[in-house]
């Protein structure tokens, strides 16, 4: 236990404020934030980086990731840049992303590279899997999922973090650790709102309604991003900070259906500190979202359901194709696309005859047939011929090399398993060799939830945005797992290269804005309250967050519909009203979660908004409303964005193609990299 | 603003992530530094190890273990609930 004379030990700066001046300025420094930053500075301009954490071993690949997606310039990919995109978008029934999809498919092995120069390791340069069927000799490469195509790679994923942190230090951009974004700065002019996406041309058609606040009031603005507002989550000191341009790399909501008090870390798959504050800052200032009614029934939380990821036995991701068998030792077969047994593991890694490639990984869940890979069987169908729970991993019955790779490399550089899994398993003693490890559910999740129970997962909704990764303030880019329908760790590294470069272009020509002293006192206030509230008198960032989380379950859970939503808005108004001002927190650390807790509020609201505005049901949205049950109307079939200002709810459809021709209108846009990059081959 | 005193107690919590060993531990805060959670607090005595302040908001993900520079000086485990199971490999006649 403490001592009971222990103190705070980072001072106390509450009520000091310091303005810090940039042309670029980062929110968040996960994969997306760090690449970024590196754009940016690279284009010469002066860039600072805020990360709640330590940038060093923050966001999701904090501590890793083992598979880089969709790396289709790789000197042995079979597969173009096009195909994979477009393979995206269609799996998703539009319901995607496709601007940056292709980014990721057509810029993400730059990345990689990058990677590789920073001092992170992307190749097997020591050998120690030479010969094996998923390595290309010549590169070193090794690739995953698909053997024939070669388009997944295989990468040291722990060694990353610490490279692009070196590397943020090298370029010389101001690294803000241990700071919290907490809200935009904007500067209001008149004339008409900026549209994503910007061309008209693409956006075809587009109708406007809004619902509460006046008409007078809204919709009339030009908005136009002028730097941020946060917070010193160990001191409490107050920072301004004025940039020319900003980007938004602050990952996406978590905590809205999920929650424990316990064990509060382990609610979410992302980290902890990852809570959507970007969407709910963008909210409060005006910005525009898509798919926020998308919400999966959860997939993964490891309070007191799920199991430590990666470390029970299962088939996919990290651990794909291992063998799988029953209760009695029976395997459990693979089968292709049209329910052909496969006889080797060998198999297990190539398409279908008549099949040029399959999709696999991050937001592949249950793929079209078209791109459908090997799997075992169906779960009902395994029942069906009597196969018995429980199931195993069983990597002692595979080549040598696939075993090594999952169990040693694999498991081992991906987030969150060099120590929890491989470490701790491997104390434990577990030998790959001489044990099976147990399956818990159906697939990778190792767990059943209720439908109840929601998450943003597999490409869920966030910040809509144009061909530069623009949203609709003016100056302000996001990037990464902010952005709508995103997915992976290659998404956030091209995304974030190409949303840092097209800020960067647009801070060269755009002025510092001017900050206004109302919004900044304002924010101070907001932001220290819960201090100023006795600990014996106030309610505590659980309490709130708990209440969130049971509301959302009831009034927005697997079957919405008007009333219930409305409810909701109504239940999470009064919390506003009622509990809000009684928040507590007696340090820094706590105020952090405070505010995570206001955010996840915010979120909430955005959410109910989001799910009242689409007035049908939808299959790839996964989304079900008892009052309008068609499924997938063709009117319906489309972007409904949605933005606040001034106190009104406003929407406007968008269609799914908006971004046209995926090739072509990258190519309009991006001249100057292609030439950078043909100029970099040659030399 | 009105200047506020901070006060600071480690919450409880059913599990505990992180044990240190004293007798391998320098106290050089390296875990404290990188926890993406900021969980870790560093002891009040100099040279001792830090404080596991929030046990409840740990996620796990083992970066204080990776970076500390005397293997051992802190260890991580799962809530006993989350130790998944394994067994001797079983073979078949088939
Ligand atoms: C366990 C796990 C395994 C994964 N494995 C893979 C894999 O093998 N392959 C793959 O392609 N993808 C993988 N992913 C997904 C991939 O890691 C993410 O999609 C990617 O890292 C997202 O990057 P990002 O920069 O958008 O967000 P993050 O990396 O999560 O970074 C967001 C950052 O924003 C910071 N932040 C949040 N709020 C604020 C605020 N208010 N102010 C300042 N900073 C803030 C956070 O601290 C964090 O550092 C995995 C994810 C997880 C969780
Ligand atoms: S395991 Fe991760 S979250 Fe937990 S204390 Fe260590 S660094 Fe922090
Ligand atoms: S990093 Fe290791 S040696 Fe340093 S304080 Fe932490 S446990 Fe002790």
């Amino acid at each position: 236990m403490v001592e009971a004379k222990y103190s705070w030990p980072y001072g106390n700066e509450v009520g000091q404020e310091e303005t810090i001046e940039s042309d670029v300025l980062v929110l968040g420094g996960g994969l997306s934030g760090c690449f970024a930053a590196i754009a940016a500075a690279r284009k010469g301009l002066s860039v600072t980086l805020v990360e709640k954490g330590a940038v060093e071993r923050s966001g999701s690949a904090g501590t890793g990731f083992d598979h880089w997606e969709s790396a289709c310039t790789n000197p042995c990919s079979k597969v173009t840049p096009e195909e994979i995109a477009e393979a995206y978008v269609d799996e998703q029934d539009w319901y995607s992303n496709g601007i940056a999809h292709y980014i990721e498919c057509r810029e993400g092995y730059d990345r990689l590279l990058d990677l590789e120069s920073f001092g992170g390791k992307i190749r097997d340069t020591e050998d120690e899997f030479a010969g094996a069927e998923f390595r290309d000799e010549k590169t070193k490469l090794m690739f995953a999922y698909d053997y024939e195509n070669k388009f997944t790679i295989r990468v040291w994923g722990s060694t990353f973090k610490p490279a692009l942190y070196r590397e943020l230090k090298r370029l010389g951009v101001r690294v803000m650790d241990r700071t919290e974004a907490t809200a935009l700065l904007v500067e209001k002019a008149s004339g008409s709102r900026q549209e994503i996406p910007a061309e008209k041309a693409l956006a075809g058609m587009q109708e406007e309604k809004t619902t509460g606040g006046s008409q007078e009031e809204s919709g009339n603005s030009v908005l136009r991003g002028i730097g941020a507002m946060g917070m010193n989550v160990r001191t409490g000191k107050f920072y301004v900070l004025r940039a020319k341009a900003t980007v938004m790399a602050m990952s996406r909501p978590a905590r809205v259906w999920l929650f424990s008090a316990d064990t509060t870390g382990l609610c979410e798959f992302r980290p902890m500190q990852s809570i959507g504050s970007g969407h709910a800052m963008g909210w409060r200032a005006g910005m525009e979202f898509t798919m926020m009614e998308k919400t999966v029934r959860a997939e993964f939380s490891a309070a007191g359901r799920s199991f430590p990821p990666y470390g029970a036995g299962n088939n996919h991701n990290t651990w794909y194709a291992a063998t799988m068998v029953d209760a009695r030792g029976v395997e459990i077969p693979y089968v292709d696309r049209d329910g052909t047994e496969l006889k080797t593991v060998s198999e297990r890694y190539y398409p279908a005859p008549g099949q040029k490639f399959f999709l696999k990984g991050g937001v592949i869940d249950n793929p079209k047939y078209e791109y459908r890979g090997p799997e075992t069987l169906d779960f009902e169908e395994l029942m069906k011929r009597g196969y018995q729970l429980p199931f195993y991993a069983d990597l002692s019955r595979m080549p040598e090399q696939e075993r090594r790779v999952i169990w040693g490399m694999m498991v081992g550089e991906e987030a969150k398993t060099k120590i929890p899994i491989y470490q701790n398993y491997t104390e434990r003693g577990f030998d790959p060799e001489q044990h099976m490890l147990q399956s818990y559910g159906t697939g990778w999740q190792s767990a059943n939830f209720l439908e109840q129970e929601r998450q943003f997962f597999g490409a869920p909704g966030g910040v809509m945005h144009d061909w530069d990764l623009k949203t609709n303030l003016d100056g302000v880019y996001a990037a990464g797992d902010q952005l709508y329908a995103s997915d992976c760790a290659g998404f956030a590294c091209a995304t974030g290269y190409y949303a840092g470069r097209k800020a960067a272009e647009y801070a060269k020509t755009a002025p510092l804005g001017e900050v206004c002293r109302a919004d900044v006192e304002a924010e101070q206030e907001r932001l220290y309250a819960p201090l100023y509230v006795s600990g014996e008198d106030g309610v505590s960032w659980k309490e709130l967050n708990m209440a969130i989380s049971k509301a959302m379950q009831n009034y927005c859970g697997g079957v919405k519909c008007e009333a219930l939503l409305k409810e909701g808005l109504d239940l999470l108004e009064s919390f506003e009203q009622e509990i809000v001002p009684k928040l507590t927190a007696a340090n820094p650390h706590e105020l952090m979660r405070v505010h995570e807790v206001l955010d996840i509020l915010t979120v909430a609201e955005l959410v109910l908004h989001a799910s009242l505005a689409r007035k049908s049901s939808s299959v790839p949205l996964c989304f079900n409303r008892s009052d309008y049950p068609e499924l997938d109307p063709e009117n319906d079939r489309k972007h409904i964005v949605i933005h606040r200002e001034n106190g009104a709810v406003t929407t406007r459809d968008v269609p799914l193609g908006f971004f046209g021709k995926l090739k072509t209108e990258y190519e309009k846009r991006n001249q100057d990299y292609i030439q950078e990059v043909a100029a970099r081959e040659k030399g | 603003m009105k200047k506020v005193e901070f006060t600071v107690e480690q919450v409880p919590c059913s599990t505990a992530p992180l044990k240190y060993d004293e007798t391998l531990c320098i106290g050089c805060n390296r875990c404290a530094e990188v926890c993406q959670c900021d969980i870790l607090l560093p002891s009040a005595e100099k040279g001792k190890h830090p404080i596991v302040m929030y046990p409840g908001e740990c996620y796990y993900c083992g970066a204080c273990v990776m970076v500390c520079p005397r293997p051992g000086a802190i260890r991580l485990s799962h809530p006993l609930m989350n130790r998944a199971k394994f067994v001797p490999v079983k073979k078949t006649e088939e």
